[in-house]
């Protein structure tokens, strides 16, 4: 009678679980991910390669080194060290010197996540803090773009690349500015399909537009992404950009706004980072209307043609004050006495 | 034809088919019963019994204590062995009376009084519902005449006969509706009359068409009853999602649905009520289904009250040893941790889990904030940000902005939490502490 007991489990309900656990869906984050690094390397070449693989190597180096240093379980295999490493290789130029790479993805994981908490408790996206970080330390190098589809970019890096530790990346030739840079200096407009199908010069993985839709639509599908937020960052940026060309036509065109720069990828995968993100429906909307609006201003107005990493930045600093101030109406609380 | 329901919610697997077509059958007499004295909601009731006294099938042997609480009746002719006390799926010592059954005692009724149902007042149909010892049988186990009276004031205009049955695995509410269509329609028109009402709705989620079709026809030419056909979606067999589904209005917080004018009532409470009030009998047996895939012979049984859990599990058979017990469905039930316990009033289910289908113990991680807890919860509360208050032990802050005390312990956030984090386990403890604060002060 007594050995009915031994195999016996006891616990509180619900007894049911649904069977999706944090790794799975930073793991599909992650599958969703390999195709831009797949576009990103063939545009690119071999430095993209590098480039990703010393980020991502980089963190989760990190993470481990900061778990064994804090006497914690290791979190690596919670893939959420790996994600932060490819969305920073992903947002840097392609020819970025691999050791400032390397130092910025010691920064993301220390101070944009571990000095927090870790998973869970970090305010801000640590891929972006790192990205600030490195705009902020090397704003040279940051904006050195190279130009894509070089006929030799599978069998030599390109020459910043493997700069020295401590040495100043010194570029030899002066090429590939930025469909942004090229619209807010020398007011040439490139081609939407251009930068739809991510035929033009720009940071490592913010190129191709489409594959990063079809990224971010995967994960939507899954329910692993809040669709709200990319869609509310793209209606915002198409209203308010819409507004200042209708005003100005010397204004880039709103599809252009769309398409180019790193908005595609900050908006479907640095946005919607779900620590970083209000919880509720109607805070999303009002998170991803406040990214647009920065967005568009600080591209139309201020000194850096780019604007979406700082605009994400203060966004998810608004964001505990969005969620507070858009709690959910709770059920039965409209009439009737309050008895708690 | 749209079908009703309420935002949020889970889709758990519903597991129903393995139980759904099993006609319900009748369980042997066990060799001996416990009989708890408070298997109901309120207070435990007065035994009236001595040990050593012979006792028939269907005999009072305790009296309801006030009027928040029921007699009890016998299950089986046979002597009292004692009056005292036995051991609760807890494993806590609860007062109980344990009943020694003859051998080849029958499972005929043999103490009954029956009435004449026709000219009985509404008062009196009440009395009757409290005097045959009727609970709540969907797993509350709320005396049904209290919920019958409303507060001074109060009118009822709706009855709602809540067939949903949303929980996974169970199907016990599905089978009385195809066996015992008479006694439920009986039910409510007693029902009907008790609490001088002026419609009932007969609410069935769509995985039953069988049942919503038998239940339309019945009602044909019944011109207060209809039946309302509501989505399948967990949890919508709750009160408040019932309301809010059929009639657009939600139940105030910290109120009862007759606040908006609404008793509701479990299908197979009324086909009990239905069958046993016209016949002056006590409630002395019920439905339960019995799943799961640690079990043998799975199926939906008539079960005497107070039969013991092991002399259950005997009879359908194990796979094994059994991983875990649970009284109710999966979502709400509760753990058993004492395999001699009886069967009360209250348990709708018996679930056993073989090993592959429970989630055992899970890794936790953090909270990442995925929302999926806010977009799920049935009373839109913040589930997520209570889990981080309840981790800092700030429960006066869960219940004064959080709304605490609205949450009803569904499961559906702990359900779809990606971080396996506990959360109906922490809010209930939190809501613990908070009333022993309250009542410290």
């Amino acid at each position: 009678m007594t050995s009915r007991y031994l195999d016996m489990e006891i616990s509180t309900s619900p007894h049911l679980g649904r069977g999706l656990s944090v790794p799975i869906i930073m793991r599909n984050v992650v599958y969703a991910l390999l195709p831009i690094i797949g576009v990103a390397v063939y545009t690119f070449g071999l430095s993209v390669f590098f480039l990703v693989f010393t980020t991502l190597v980089t963190c989760l180096m990190a993470e481990r080194f900061i778990c064994l240093w804090t006497r914690k379980p290791s979190t690596i295999g919670d893939y959420s060290a790996a994600i932060t490493g490819i969305l920073l290789g992903l947002t840097l130029p392609p020819g970025f010197p691999l050791w400032m790479a390397a130092l910025g993805s010691v920064i993301a994981m220390a101070l944009g996540k571990a000095l927090f908490g870790g998973l869970g408790f970090n305010p801000f996206n640590p891929a972006l803090v790192g990205r600030a970080f490195l705009q902020a330390a090397f704003p040279t190098a940051i904006t050195t773009w190279s130009d894509a589809f070089q006929a030799d970019r599978f069998t030599t890096f390109i020459n910043t690349t493997l700069t020295l530790p401590f040495m100043k990346a010194i570029p030899d030739t002066v090429s590939g500015a930025t469909a942004l840079a090229a619209m807010k200096f020398d007011h040439k407009l490139a081609d939407t399909y251009d930068l739809f199908i991510g035929n033009i010069s720009g940071s490592a993985g913010e190129t191709c537009a489409l594959v990063i839709l079809l990224g971010g639509g995967y994960l939507a599908l899954r329910k692993m992404l809040d669709w709200r937020i990319p869609v509310g960052i793209f209606l915002s940026v198409l209203l308010v950009s819409g507004l200042f060309w209708w005003m100005d036509p010397k204004n880039p065109p709103p599809l252009f706004m769309l398409f180019s720069g790193g908005l595609m990828l900050g908006a479907v995968f640095m946005a919607t980072d779900m620590v970083t993100s209000p919880v509720t429906p109607v805070g999303a909307w009002i998170y991803s209307g406040l990214i647009g609006v920065l967005v568009v201003f600080i591209r139309l107005f201020g000194g850096l043609p780019e604007g979406v990493m700082y605009a994400i930045l203060l966004g998810n600093a608004a964001t505990p004050l969005i969620n507070l101030m858009t709690q959910p109406k709770v059920y039965g609380s409209v009439k009737g006495g309050k008895k708690d | 034809m749209s079908l009703k329901t309420f935002a949020h919610g889970i889709h758990p697997r519903e597991n129903k088919e393995i139980t759904a077509l099993k006609p319900i059958r009748r369980f042997p007499f066990p060799p001996y019963f416990v009989l708890l004295l408070s298997q109901h909601a309120g207070k435990p009731a007065k035994p009236i019994v001595r040990e050593g006294q012979e006792v028939c099938r269907g005999e009072l042997i305790a009296v309801a204590n006030g009027f928040v609480s029921v007699p009890i009746h016998s299950p089986a002719t046979g002597v009292v062995k004692k009056v005292g006390t036995s051991l609760d799926f807890n494993g806590k010592m609860a007062p109980a009376i344990i009943i020694i059954p003859y051998p080849g005692s029958l499972q005929q009724v043999e103490c009954w009084q029956s009435r004449d149902i026709d000219h009985m007042t509404p008062k009196e149909i009440i009395q009757g519902v409290q005097d045959m010892g009727m609970v709540g049988l969907g797993g509350a186990a709320f005396p049904t005449h209290v919920k019958l009276t409303p507060p001074k004031g109060k009118t009822i205009e709706t009855l709602i006969i809540n067939g949903c049955e949303c929980e996974p695995y169970l199907t016990s509410d599905h089978r009385v509706m195809l066996e015992q269509s008479d006694d439920i329609m009986m039910g409510i028109r007693l029902l009907l009359k008790g609490v001088m009402a002026q419609r009932a709705v007969i609410a069935i989620e769509a995985n039953k068409p069988d049942a919503i079709e038998l239940m339309k026809k019945c009602s044909e030419g019944e011109k207060q009853i209809s039946v309302a056909v509501f989505q399948t979606k967990y949890p919508q067999g709750a009160e408040k999602m019932l309301t809010r589904a059929l009639m657009k209005k939600d139940i105030p917080s910290g109120g009862l649905p007759a606040d908006i004018g609404c008793v509701i009532s479990n299908v197979a409470t009324v086909a009990e009520i239905g069958r046993l009030l016209p016949r002056g009998q006590g409630l002395i047996e019920r439905v339960v289904t019995i799943s799961g895939r640690g079990v043998q012979r799975p199926g939906n049984y008539f079960i005497p009250i107070g039969t013991p859990l092991d002399f259950i599990l005997d009879q359908v058979g194990l796979e094994g040893r059994a991983h875990q017990v649970i009284f109710g469905g999966p979502m709400m039930g509760k753990g058993v941790a004492f395999l001699e316990t009886p069967i009360t009033k209250g348990i709708s289910g018996i679930v056993v889990m073989a090993d592959a289908e429970h989630k055992s113990r899970q890794k936790i991680y953090p909270c990442i904030k995925c929302a999926e807890c806010v977009n799920s919860c049935p009373i839109h509360l913040n589930p997520s940000t209570l889990g981080l208050l309840a981790r800092k032990d700030e429960f006066d802050q869960m219940a004064e902005d959080f709304h605490l005390f609205d949450c009803f312990e569904c499961g559906c956030c702990s359900y779809v939490c990606p971080s396996h984090i506990p959360l109906v386990q922490y809010f209930r403890l939190a809501k613990e502490a908070v009333r022993k604060k309250r009542s410290a002060a």
